[in-house]
């Protein structure tokens, strides 16, 4: 469903991605996990087609985002997407309803009555119902990134892609989130890539992990292949220990 | 930043690299205009967010540009009081006040005001929604942030400015009214046959023209600042400031041009 293949991205002098390549099956998720600033959040802007690879392809159901030259032909494979942001990037002018209703309001072709209900569906199963009137910033960081995933999945997308699920969460809201993401993956059934920093955590929305460190792969496998891995860095990383190859910067 | 070395090599290298940055950036500037222009014209087409915008940049404008058409309107009449009577001219305030506000201060003095009140604004609210990713949400979302963000506001912006400059244009003359008439001691009927006898229509659309070109270059500014705004509060800060500071220069200088041009061709 998404395929990744050997993806270079550069800022400067700084390489951040040096030949990356993932691909995820279809229904299944991938955790793409690192320290901060490995580019993570890079690799998940070069799949949403917001930057472009210095070398490489990005496959989304088949089409190939990377070549797609105008805004227009990207627009047509990012319909297949559904994005769950860091800080869930909900309009702040707009109410709860209207941020969810926002997608299905700009593909247009869905009448208004339709839509409302559609809209409540959504809201009902992930129970926003109660904030529907209210504006983003009068609810907790937690509905918010509840309102992020019902505005994702309203349109029914193969593919959800989610940065840093818990993010300004505590441990509460952090856990409501992944089990948030394993009900609406279970309801809704999309191919996931999880973007995250938050080992063991983020191991119960993924079927496979992957952890980026300078610019590369250095481990892929199951939860249980992660863990059970003799990597230093992939121990380093799931043990929190500031001692080893990984280096604080 | 254009650094000097005592160096020649690192001087040119300095100037280089600074001309190469300008004209990158100027680059981008034109393509963002291009762009945006493009979005405008493409379907579909949403009215209520253009009216929207009209409202925030227009109506919401209204009121501080009325209070200071009347009280530059005001400020004219007595200056122009003032200097025409050491000629024994002072029936000639009228057309002093109505040419004044009608060719130049209308549209600068709006556009001015604009620029500070609602570009400032449109810069700040654009630059936060690119900080916390809501432009990258749209883009996520297939929808293009140029059609949904900035040709409103840079079409509101087209509309809002001559409408904003003709009731600058008319506040100011009442208020040059007011004091010529009311407190100075001038007739009425003087004030008011000499403006009708001295302000043709080439006057009142050289302004209006001008006000368009100055509503663009409000729209194009402070959209394009909000958009390459830099990270953090810091990075909108700097933005919005940058924005009024460009906007109101390039008001200014092209004014000059476009007064020179339109003298011209409307003298021609």
């Amino acid at each position: 469903m998404i395929s990744v293949r050997n993806v270079y991205k550069h800022f400067g002098p700084q390489v951040v991605l040096d030949g990356v390549s993932i691909d995820i099956e279809p229904g299944k998720s991938t955790a793409v996990v690192g320290p901060s600033g490995v580019g993570k959040s890079v690799l998940l802007k070069l799949i949403m087609g917001i930057m472009q690879p210095d070398a490489g392809e990005i496959y989304i159901g088949g089409e190939n985002i990377t070549t797609a030259r105008s805004e227009s032909k990207k627009n047509k494979i990012r319909r297949s997407l559904g994005v769950l942001f860091q800080s869930a990037a909900l309009f702040d002018s707009l109410t709860i309803f209207d941020n969810i209703a926002f997608p299905l309001r700009a593909r247009g072709g869905s009448n208004s009555l339709r839509m409302h209900s559609k809209v409540c569906d959504v809201a009902d199963s992930l129970s926003l119902t109660p904030y529907l009137r209210n504006y983003p910033e009068e609810v907790s960081i937690g509905i918010r990134k509840r309102v992020g995933m019902a505005r994702a999945l309203i349109t029914e997308p193969k593919v959800l892609l989610v940065d840093e699920p818990n993010t300004g969460l505590d441990p509460l809201d952090g856990q409501e989130v992944y089990d948030l993401i394993n009900a609406c993956k279970t309801q809704w059934g999309f191919t996931g890539l999880v973007i995250s920093h938050e080992l063991p955590e983020v191991f119960q929305v993924s079927d496979r992990v992957a952890m980026i460190l300078g610019g590369k792969i250095i481990a892929e496998g199951s939860p249980a292949d992660m863990t059970a891995s003799i990597n230093p860095a992939v121990q380093q990383f799931l043990n929190g220990r500031t001692d080893g190859p990984i280096k604080i910067q | 930043m254009l650094q000097l070395s005592m160096n020649p090599a690192a001087t040119i290298q300095h100037l280089g690299r600074f001309v190469i940055e300008k004209t990158e950036q100027w680059g981008r500037a034109w393509i963002f205009l291009y762009r945006t222009i493009l979005a405008l014209l493409k379907p579909p087409y949403r009215p209520y967010l253009y009216l929207t915008q009209l409202q925030e940049i227009g109506v919401n404008s209204t009121l501080v540009i009325a209070l200071i058409g009347l009280f530059t309107g005001a400020v004219l009449a007595v200056q122009g009081e003032y200097t025409l009577s050491k000629f024994g001219a002072n029936a000639y305030t009228g057309p002093a006040v109505a040419l004044s506000l009608i060719r130049e201060l209308g549209p600068v003095l709006t556009a001015l005001m604009v620029i500070g009140r609602a570009g400032s604004a449109v810069t700040a609210e654009i630059g936060i929604m690119r900080i916390t990713e809501q432009i990258d949400a749209l883009r996520s979302m297939a929808v293009d942030p140029m059609k949904y963000l900035m040709a409103p506001r840079f079409a509101a912006g087209v509309v809002a400015m001559p409408l904003l400059c003709g009731i600058f244009n008319v506040v100011g003359i009442f208020g040059g009214y007011i004091v010529a008439v009311g407190l100075l001691g001038l007739s009425s009927g003087t004030f008011m046959t000499q403006i009708t006898s001295a302000v043709g229509f080439v006057d009142v659309y050289s302004g209006f023209i001008k006000a368009t070109v100055f509503g663009m270059i409000f729209g194009w500014v402070s959209c394009y600042k909000g958009y390459t705004c830099g990270f953090g509060a810091q990075g909108v800060n700097k933005a919005t400031t940058q924005s009024v500071v460009t906007a109101s220069v390039a008001v200014l200088i092209v004014d000059y041009f476009l007064t020179s041009v339109l003298t011209r061709v409307f003298m021609e």
